[in-house]
């Protein structure tokens, strides 16, 4: 009836990850999520366990610079492949113009969602600099937000995208 | 109340909680950690319907790392919680009456562990008979969910018998007689499905017990005082034995408003003498918690010929699920609403709600209003279409105009209703005509458009609230008002308004967190009354602060208090003489260190004016005497229908919202949008099915809520501002309204754009398409 985040007995064995540029010796059982051990071991506590199965997108983080659902991705798996959470992506000047249209616009409520729409949305500017209305909407449909309505999520994005390019323009 | 200088209200704040939320530091209960933190799981019923015989739990007790497991037979049968009827234990205590239900629980050194060792529980059942269609339940001979449901302790005439949990009855003016003067009467039965709340948190609790007994208990929540009270009720505690605390919550919707888990966990800890917390997974959440209530409603309404409702009668059957929650609440409430905000002289509105063995149904964002406006709605377009009159002028013909009261007699003193449409009418495009029925699209287009309008209210209710504001040593202020922020940003709009009414920027105004030791009473974010209820509280103790500064600076700048006023800043000054002045800071210090004491500020209340005037209607079995201040919306939304596949897409949706005042008007608009898109995917998508007794659909795969790709191309919300004049600041609430009329008004775009009517929630592509096939089969 319901769906364990891990099993009983799991035969754990050490593993190494790169997560937000350090390195974190863990131990998981094969069957372990990378988003049991970013939350459980770790204690991080930016990706969000939503609906577990991979469809809210609240757990999103960046592996190997992608947007995963780390509730989908094994621990295991992630071995040489770096893991950025939202704290890992904090200093970039593209999340942080996020974060600044998210909170003029508010584009976040109960704020359970952000996280994961953060990330997404961060690796979907770094892919498409000026996405238009449908291209946000296409990209960040997988990410549920049930607080706002979506629509300054879409706006928030476009304005911190304008205000990245402007920024950009202004250097050079 | 001081004159207006914009410090703070009328100001679109962004929410104070920003930071925290957008850098993935802000802390919801699945992020909390104790020392020594054990981890709870929970078994759940495989029945819908049986008596528990006893429990095995010597296989479960034997496995390593496990330190405590409740049953039934933890539990006193005396002890029992409930809003409106005292009809639910913890959890299951001998018998289970849904599949899901809570059978016991297991508290071990990891989750892992917890969850292995509920399997290794072995319960005894004997299985009864299962009631799941709410009809059935109510026939003689039907199987009894609860055996002695009339003897349960109820706070109102609830008319508790057998399978019927509660009846509600409202009449005014002589229906049968008024039939007699209608040109055109339409009649028929609407029925509307279980939305699950699906906030994206799941619940959780984290229960910790001090050595002298005492527990504190974190949970997500929409009222620490209605957990400290169903907790204490359930578990038969002394109040004083439980303090009850919440970190972020992510969303409640009505989900997190009465118990989940919390009496499960803090048992669990007392039991195990140790900090329990236990987080339910998306599937049990699903399952266990509660729902959205089913309707079916018959409904018959009558107008003349010029399009003027006469007469109205309504009968609704709520399924209320295995317990009664909040089902009495919702029954009255969607009776009293049913009318919608047009006057009808002549109505009978009655309802039932019936025991069945599914997980209980209650609150949820519309509070039963949803449903009603579903059908008053839809049989208004369908008076309209016989009648020949636009649906908008039937509206406007009928719609409660300032000075009208509310169905029952309460006096509504603000109402901007009529500049709602207006807005509506003109923004949405109402008068240019859209290709519809009518004008036969050319072959081989088979996308239709189509616009409906709906109007609806909500109150911004009730009940008691309280406020406490403190001037700090340096001349800041504490404000603490026991109102939990599920993320719908009352905190920002409580500290808005606290600042205005003292005239302070907003950053020289911190808030406390809810704390059932600390706060005053506020009975819960729920019922849209957070601005409202406790926003008054907030007024009030703000104005006792500002009487206790006045008489500090009197006596410090020599002079009658009646000749001082606040200046923005944080200063008393002498009117008109802005260099006399004291601030803040040395009044605070004064009263610290010298003479009179720190300055505290109190107000509390309770929402008392009578919502039915007896001389205007008879209410037998009212759930609730005195209900709050009205709200109004009017909506339009234009949709594509497909006529090959019975899909309908929302192209746009123009909702005004008469607010009384905006204190944070991208919030309000937030609210409403939020509401809007709810709103579409319960007229759409979203259903809780049940295969037999089993709940089909409990996860995110199978129960689909609206994506950023299905939001409209346009949604537009739009605040009126009426100036409730009992409100603070004029401010009504908004966090239910903007979802009442959606499936209405999407229900009339499609009929408008495909000539069917669907009445039956939600309007799959499926369920559009049967319609459109059977509308073009030849009679």
């Amino acid at each position: 009836m319901s769906v364990t985040a891990t099993t009983a007995k799991p035969v754990s064995t050490r593993v190494e990850l790169e997560i937000n540029g350090v390195a974190a010796d863990v131990r998981a059982g094969l069957s372990t999520t990378l988003l049991t051990v970013l939350r459980d071991e770790l204690h991080l506590t930016a990706a969000k366990r939503g609906c577990n199965q991979g469809v809210c997108g609240a757990c999103t983080v960046e592996i190997d610079g992608v947007p995963m659902r780390s509730c989908l991705s094994l621990a295991h798996g992630c071995v040489e492949r770096p893991v950025r959470t939202l704290e890992g992506l904090l200093e970039t000047p593209r999340m942080q113009a996020l974060q600044r249209a998210f909170a003029a616009s508010g584009a976040f409520q109960c704020g359970f969602c952000t996280p994961g729409m953060l990330v997404a949305a961060h690796a979907l500017l770094a892919a498409d600099p000026t996405p238009d209305d449908a291209a946000v909407r296409r990209e960040l449909s997988g990410n549920l937000c049930r607080c706002t309505g979506y629509a300054r999520i879409v706006a928030a994005v476009q304005d911190a995208a304008a205000a990245i390019n402007a920024s950009g323009e202004a250097a050079s | 109340m001081s004159a207006l200088v914009g410090t703070a209200v009328g100001l679109s704040v962004p929410q104070l909680e920003g930071d925290d939320k957008l850098c993935g530091s802000a802390q919801f209960i699945a992020d909390l950690h104790r020392p020594g933190m054990l981890h709870g799981a929970i078994l759940q019923s495989p029945h819908a319907h049986a008596r528990i015989r006893g429990y095995d739990l010597s296989a479960a007790l034997a496995l390593p790392g496990v330190r405590a497991i409740v049953t039934g037979d933890d539990l006193d049968e005396r002890h029992r919680m409930g809003a409106f009827i005292k009809d639910e234990p913890a959890f299951a205590k001998g018998k289970v009456r849904y599949v899901g239900e809570i059978v016991g629980a297991v508290a071990a050194d990891t989750e892992a562990i917890a969850r292995e060792a509920t399997r290794l529980i072995r319960v005894d059942y004997e299985e009864l008979p299962a009631v799941i269609d709410p009809a059935a339940a109510l026939t003689p001979g039907a199987a009894l969910i609860h055996e002695n449901s009339a003897s349960y302790i109820k706070v109102f005439d609830a008319g508790t018998d057998g399978n019927l949990c509660s009846r509600t009855e409202f009449t005014s003016g002589d229906v049968a007689a008024a039939w007699g003067q209608c040109d055109a009467v339409v009649e028929s039965t609407f029925q509307t499905q279980a939305q699950a709340h699906l906030s994206l948190e799941p619940v959780g609790a984290l229960a910790e017990i001090e050595a002298g007994g005492r527990i504190t208990l974190w949970s997500a929540n929409q009222s620490v005082f209605r957990v400290q009270a169903s907790v204490c009720e359930s578990l038969g505690l002394p109040m004083t034995r439980l303090r009850c605390l919440t970190p972020r919550v992510g969303a409640g919707f009505g989900n997190k408003m009465e118990a989940h888990v919390q009496p499960v966990v803090v048992l669990l800890a007392m039991k195990a003498r140790r900090t329990v917390r236990m987080v339910l997974s998306r599937e049990e959440d699903f399952e266990t918690v509660r729902a959205r209530h089913p309707f079916t409603i018959r409904i018959k309404t009558g107008a003349r010929r010029d399009g003027t409702l006469v007469a109205r009668e309504i009968e609704l059957l709520l399924d209320g699920g295995a317990y009664g929650d909040d089902s009495p609440g919702v029954l009255g409430y969607a009776l009293l609403m049913q009318c919608g905000p047009y006057r009808i002289p002549h109505v009978r509105a009655n309802g039932r709600v019936a025991y069945t063995n599914k997980l209980r149904f209650g609150a949820f964002r519309g509070f039963g209003v949803p449903q009603v406006t579903f059908a008053s709605e839809s049989q208004l377009d369908e008076l309209a279409a016989q009648l020949g009159i636009d649906p908008l002028a039937l509206r406007r013909g009928n719609m409660l105009v300032p000075g009208d009261p509310w169905f029952g007699g309460q006096a509504i003193r603000s109402n901007g209703l009529a500049e709602c449409v207006d807005i509506v009418e003109r923004e949405s495009g109402w008068s240019t005509p859209l290709p519809g029925p009518a004008a036969q699209a050319p072959p081989g287009q088979r996308l239709r458009r189509g616009r409906g309008v709906a109007l609806s209210a909500h109150i911004s209710g009730l009940l008691a609230s309280g406020a406490i504001v403190r001037l700090l040593e340096d001349g800041s202020v504490l404000l603490n008002t026991g109102a939990v922020d599920i993320g719908q940003g009352s905190n920002t709009v409580l500290t808005q308004i606290c600042a205005e009414a003292l005239q302070l920027p907003v950053d020289r105004v911190a808030i406390a967190s809810p704390d059932t030791d600390g706060s005053p009473y506020n009975w819960g974010t729920t019922a849209s009354r957070v601005t409202y209820v406790a926003g008054r509280s907030v007024v009030g103790a703000a104005a006792e602060i500002e009487r206790q500064l006045k008489r500090h600076a009197s006596e410090m700048l020599e002079c009658s208090v009646d000749d001082l006023e606040l200046l923005p800043g944080g200063k008393v000054a002498i009117k008109g003489v802005a260099q006399k002045a004291v601030s803040f800071a040395d009044i605070s210090g004064r009263a610290h260190w010298a003479t009179g004491g720190p300055l505290i500020g109190t107000h509390s209340w309770v929402f008392d004016q009578k919502t039915f005037d007896p001389k205007r209607a008879v209410a037998l079995g009212l759930p609730f005497a005195q209900i709050g201040v009205f709200s109004f919306n009017a909506l339009v939304v234009e949709v594509e229908v497909d006529e090959a596949t019975g899909q309908v897409r929302v192209v746009g949706a123009w909702s005004a919202c008469d607010v009384g005042r905006a204190i944070n008007p991208a919030m309000a608009k937030g609210q409403i949008e939020g509401a809007f898109v709810q709103g579409m995917g319960y007229a759409l998508v979203e259903e809780m099915v049940w295969d037999g007794a089993r709940l089909a659909n409990p996860s995110l795969m199978d129960y689909k809520i609206p994506t950023m790709a299905e939001l409209p191309e346009t949604l537009q919300a739009y605040l009126v501002e009426s100036e409730e004049p009992s409100g603070p600041f004029g401010a009504k609430s908004v966090g239910e309204l903007g979802i009442n009329g959606v499936a209405a008004a999407i229900a009339n775009a499609v009929a408008d754009a495909a000539g069917i009517r669907v009445r039956r929630l939600p309007m799959t592509g499926e369920r559009v398409l049967r319609a459109l096939l059977e509308s073009a089969t030849p009679a």
